[in-house]
């Protein structure tokens, strides 16, 4: 009846994580219990989660992410403890069946569960704003795209309580990830939840893509674009390219899973090799689908806080679409050690280096973007001045890694480690942080307060380096990666450097939400009336803050790259318009969240083997994407004179504020 | 976000047919990029393929268990189909819905034999001892032909869904937008179908 | 000595970091190496890095400076808002990646084939030590076809001898390496990787499994002993033939079962060709690469 599920199957005797199910279990009650005193749940279905609006998606996006950030940093700071103690003979308080769960959950979390979500929900807030758009190109698809995320987090969060997560590391290699080696469920809960959550982010690719091609201002050229929005599109461009390679992946693994098939099992003519390069076919591109977005945010915010043009524009947006072309053609770097012979591991290698010349380029570009500028120290240039600081180091040691000779002796190390968190800390996350503070008032209408966001900045930096110097020294003393304890007794000191500087980093992660409280506290203090707070460059600072639903009452036309600084200095940025037309709008629906509802149940399902449920699932599912497809009732127009009173007041208060 | 809803007859009473025109641009770009997706899909699973076509493991090769005449007839099937909907596509130009549902429905009796005729083959594949867990040649083999024919199983779905719509509503903008992807879909599974035939059956039994 | 490829200036630096290394007093594995190819990759890693500092430094010390000069609250810079094209600044910023890259590149491809673990050691006297590594369920078994011996978790071979290791899995995927010596290379079942190594001072140094493979994964560790002569090697060999224990099927299947922490374990005699036979069972007679090394060859073309 229940398949493989039983009530075996939650971990009670694990104290570390029946405390922590008993946290989220009485968060989340709290949480309801708040919703339903406040009677919110009405507004809660309304507003926002049958919503189709590209803002308020993003949002919830971004709210996931941060979530998922203390997820998987609490899995962070439990490896690093448990490292900083297991040596010379001691075990520490981690045994390796949940040791080895905690580092795979941190990887998938960290990449598929908080930076994926965080850079879709940027992209969602901001990319039709900037190009003067409505909202995305299919409405209905974006909301959809979220809740079948949504459904592969709740997976994900699943097996914490139910079961148990793959022991795998966070690219489940085969054979360890077939039945023979892994036969529980944990691989099952990491297939799905990625499965589910992959095909959410393959549609947002597309949405995106025809968004930014087809629904551009008039006079908006390509070469006219906002620089993230140029970032946003090589980005969704790699999305689609890369995502069916991962779809495609994970459902022969599963075949390998579910029906004893040998694609990559050790007999019978698998070939775990062919895995191994077809997760990094995907696997390398998605490193810079997270990190493109990301120099796009450095690029909006360097020119804004230096009151000046981004430097090399056009330079940009080559370096761009080179690197989005290269990160296709140098997975193999990731596996010199396979033994792929000396022409092989050398050209994927000099591919690999050959994408550090536009990176190069790029970090130049911002350089001479602050030089003869004025330079405004906000939080956002704080991240980004860490970032260019850090990443070149990380792009260093990359380079480093990229020589297959040296790889030789430095892969799988903890320098390996060191590496990739240099450049996804210091690029990523620093670059979303920074896209955080300075679009949080666009989303909110009111600014973030700066002083706790500047402890917040040097917490993260200051830990950062802490945590992660000790591990490229470690690296160079042969430590290697997924180590529950080793006998060394040299490398304790570096780890317990490491272990503080997790801590330190803690301290970062709750001045961030500290800064979120307070700021919404004093929210009438730091009120964004303008709807341009930092003197903005580009499109979607020339609407109130918060958008009306509808985006722009008019679409603008656009004359120059600046668009918007470009209106203000011809002083037509704020006119009021002769007179208004209705406005055609998507209606909110329910259909994405009822479809990625009844996936989540067949995810639960396949899981678990419980084949009735699954049918159920497929069929529901299959069900409301046929309501859907008859439903004719899905848009209305938005009356003029609705538009007029929403503008007027906006353009009144502006008058107030002046 | 309280705006009252203006129904659907005021929406296209008004002047705003431009919109309209151009939101179906879009959503038939989108579907063709969403298709390109799904041709990188089937390319990995044709390039496992190709890795693993000589790995026998023991069992059977493709020119041990494949019937050429067999897999030709499942061609020709499908390749009419391809016509038939042809065949739809241009009478729904011409606005009557008649004609566009009796080729819908003998595209989909079509697609309907093709894909009995495939559950036959793995059937009497399986029963002879040579299912997909024989060897890896024969997983690869079942998976890429198996992927096909799940898309062809959608598509049927999808022409069902068409035929009803078409029935209820006529030809109009939302119908003839649906008829264009679902054309794009029905066509570019013939594409597939066609290096299926030529990479597994035609080179497999060489 | 091998012959090194780089000019003597990047030699003696390449020392003089290595040095530095040593004076700040910790055993650096990888800066500190213990063979010929371990030092031309602590030589080349050394020179890659003095390479991209050329970049690297520049950068951060103008983040410095620009934002500091540039300072909104510093009214005597200059102010170009509308300033964002130079083509000299532009060729400058893709011309020195470029050069440097270039220069790099050219060693990268050198030494991905002067570095290639498959090739065997040249410039020595000594015939090559072949030894045959199995990874298990979480231990080392080498096998030395020659003296028709096979330890567990330890390795002993002489100092000076190019040691040609033969690799394969009986389980899932391990990367063989004893970091104070130099290369890795990837254990996985049913295919065989090489890895040409050599040690130039007698001692004992750690070995690991570089590639996580389950839960006895952290205690997957063996002692690869540099003896000092081909004498002490022999005793080490005869002391081995004296063990009691024999590798035979039983005992191999009994070995191959998953374990954690196991001990070492000498045994006196081994199934003849058990090394190719592991490899065998894997190919049940189809695949058609017989080693890792064409394999991938044919899949890099694939992708």
């Amino acid at each position: 009846m229940f398949g493989k599920l039983t009530l075996e199957a939650i971990p009670y005797h694990e104290p570390i994580i029946m405390g922590a199910m008993g946290f989220i279990v009485l968060g989340g009650l709290a949480l309801v219990a708040a919703i339903t005193y406040f009677r919110k749940w009405g507004y809660l279905w309304h507003e926002w989660l049958t919503s189709v609006d590209h803002k308020r998606l993003g949002v919830m996006y971004i709210i996931v992410a941060m979530v998922m950030l203390l997820r998987g940093f609490s899995d962070a700071i439990m490896m690093r403890t448990q490292q900083a103690i297991a040596t010379g003979g001691a075990e520490g308080y981690l045994p390796p069946h949940h040791y080895d769960q905690i580092f795979t959950a941190h990887g998938v979390i960290m990449i598929f569960f908080m930076a994926m979500p965080f850079m879709i929900g940027l992209m969602n807030i901001v990319v039709p704003l900037q190009i003067g758009a409505r909202d995305v190109a299919f409405p209905f698809l974006n909301s959809l795209s979220f809740w079948l995320f949504f459904a592969g987090v709740v997976l994900v969060n699943l097996s914490l309580g139910v079961g148990e997560f793959a022991k795998t590391g966070w690219l489940a290699y085969p054979p360890l990830s077939g039945i023979k080696f892994s036969p529980g469920v944990g691989v099952d809960y990491y297939i799905w939840s990625l499965q589910i959550s992959g095909i959410g982010t393959l549609l947002t690719g597309v949405n995106f893509f025809i968004t930014i091609l087809k629904m551009r201002a008039p006079g908006m050229s390509l070469m006219k674009m906002p620089i993230f929005t140029w970032t946003a599109l090589i980005t969704n461009i790699l999305i689609m390219a890369a995502f069916p390679i991962l779809t495609a992946t994970l459902g022969l693994l599963t075949l390998d899973r579910y029906l004893g098939m040998h694609f990559f099992t050790n007999d019978l003519g698998g070939n775990m090799m062919m895995y191994v390069n077809l997760i990094w076919a995907w696997g390398h591109p998605e490193v810079y689908i997270l990190v493109l977005p990301a120099f796009g945010i450095f690029s909006e915010v360097t020119a804004t806080f230096s009151s000046k043009r981004l430097f090399g524009y056009t330079s940009m947006v080559y370096a761009t679409a080179a690197i989005g072309f290269l990160s296709f053609i140098v997975w193999l770097h990731h596996f010199f050690t396979m033994g792929a012979g000396g022409n092989v591991n050398a050209f994927f290698g000099i591919a690999t280096m050959v994408i550090s010349i536009p990176t190069g380029v790029k970090i130049f570009n911002w350089l001479f973007t602050m030089y003869q500028g004025r330079v405004r120290f906000t939080t956002p240039i704080l991240w980004t001045l860490g970032f260019l600081v850090t990443f070149t180091i990380g792009g260093m040691t990359g380079v480093l890694l990229a020589v297959p000779g040296a790889d030789f002796v430095l892969h799988n190390s903890l320098f390996l480690i060191a590496h990739f968190h240099n450049v996804i800390i210091g690029g990523v996350v620093f670059g979303y942080i920074a896209g955080f503070v300075y679009w949080f008032p666009k989303a909110f209408g009111f600014t973030l307060n700066e002083r706790i966001g500047k402890y917040s900045f040097w917490c993260w930096l200051v830990g950062f380096y802490l945590a992660f110097m000790p591990l490229y020294v470690l690296g160079f003393m042969g430590m290697t990666r997924r180590l529950n304890h080793y006998d060394n007794p040299e490398w304790q000191a570096y780890l317990i450097v490491a272990a503080i500087g997790a801590v330190v980093i803690a301290f970062g992660i709750f001045f961030q939400l500290l800064q979120i409280v307070v700021s919404i506290r004093q929210r009438d203090k730091n009120r964004d009336v303008t709807g341009d707070p930092w003197g903005g460059r580009t499109l979607e600072w020339s609407t109130s803050s918060p958008p009306p639903f509808y985006n722009f009452a008019h679409t603008p036309v656009i004359k120059e790259r600046d668009a918007f600084w470009d209106m203000k200095e011809n002083k037509d940025a704020y006119s009021k318009p002769k007179g208004f037309q209705k406005i055609h709008m998507p209606k909110n629906t329910a259909a994405g969240l009822i479809i990625s509802a009844f996936s989540l149940v067949m995810g639960f399902a396949l899981i678990w083997h419980i084949w009735w449920l699954a049918i159920v699932g497929l069929a529901g599912g299959l069900v409301a994407v046929l309501a859907r497809m008859f439903n004719e009732d899905i848009d209305y127009y938005v009356p003029a004179e609705e538009v007029e009173r929403i503008e007027s007041e906006h353009l009144k208060n502006m008058a107030n504020q002046a | 976000m309280s705006t009252e809803a203006l129904n659907q007859h005021d929406a296209h009473a008004s002047g705003h047919e431009h919109e309209h025109h151009d939101a179906s641009d879009a959503k038939v770009l989108g579907f063709w990029v969403y298709l390109m997706t799904d041709c990188i899909l089937f390319a990995t699973v044709f390039a496992t393929f190709a890795v693993l076509a000589n790995s026998y493991a023991g069992g059977p090769t493709g020119a041990d268990i494949f019937e050429l005449p067999f897999v030709l007839v499942e061609t020709m099937i499908l390749l009419v189909s391809s016509f038939t909907f042809g065949m739809a596509s241009i009478a729904s130009h011409k606005g009557d819905s008649a004609p566009v549902l009796r080729w819908l429905a003998i595209t989909a009796l079509l697609g309907l034999s093709f894909i009995i005729m495939e559950i036959y083959e793995f059937h009497h594949l399986i029963v002879e001892g040579y299912g997909p867990d024989r060897s890896a040649f024969l997983s690869a083999f079942f998976t890429l032909v198996g992927t096909h024919g799940l898309h062809v199983t959608c598509g049927l779905i999808w022409l069902v869904v068409m035929m009803v719509q078409i029935k209820k509503n006529g030809l109009n903008t939302a119908n003839n937008t649906r008829m264009m992807n679902l054309s794009l879909f029905w066509h570019f599974l013939d594409i597939i179908w066609i290096f299926v035939f030529t990479v597994v059956y035609l080179l497999g039994t060489l | 000595m091998r012959k090194s490829s780089y000019p003597d200036f990047f030699k003696k630096l390449a020392l003089l970091a290595g040095t530095a290394a040593l004076l700040s007093g910790c055993d650096s594995a990888i800066l500190d190496p213990k063979g010929p190819i371990g030092v031309e990759q602590r030589n080349l890693i050394v020179i890659a890095v003095l390479l991209m500092l050329i970049v690297v430094i520049p950068a951060i010390v103008m983040t410095v400076l620009f934002a500091w000069k540039y300072r909104a609250s510093n009214k005597d810079a200059t102010y170009s808002p509308n300033w964002s094209h130079s083509n000299k600044i532009e060729a400058v910023v893709w011309g020195i990646p470029c050069v440097i890259i270039l220069v790099l590149a050219t060693i990268t491809w050198k030494t991905s084939h002067s570095l290639d673990p498959f090739k065997a050691l040249e410039g020595y006297d000594e015939e090559p030590l072949t030894i045959e590594v199995v990874a298990l369920d979480w231990k080392w078994l080498f096998i030395y076809p020659e003296q028709q011996i096979a330890t567990v978790n330890e390795v002993a071979f002489p100092a000076n001898v190019p040691i040609e290791f033969q690799v394969t899995s009986d389980t899932v995927m391990n990367s063989f390496f004893i970091p104070h010596l130099g290369s890795q290379i990837y254990a996985m079942a049913g295919m065989q990787t090489e890895v040409n190594l050599l040690a130039s001072e007698p001692g004992d140094y750690p070995g690991i499994s570089a590639q996580y493979s389950g839960s006895g994964f952290s205690g997957m560790k063996f002692n690869a002993r540099a003896l000092d002569s081909r004498e002490q090697f022999q005793a080490w060999v005869n002391q081995v033939q004296q063990s009691p224990k024999q590798l035979n099927q039983s005992a191999y299947d009994k070995l191959a079962k998953p374990s954690e922490d196991a001990p070492v374990e000498y045994y006196s005699t081994v199934i003849p060709n058990l090394f190719t036979s592991i490899i065998h069972k894997y190919m049940g007679g189809a695949m058609q690469a017989g080693s890792g090394h064409e394999g991938m060859q044919h899949h890099g073309a694939e992708e």
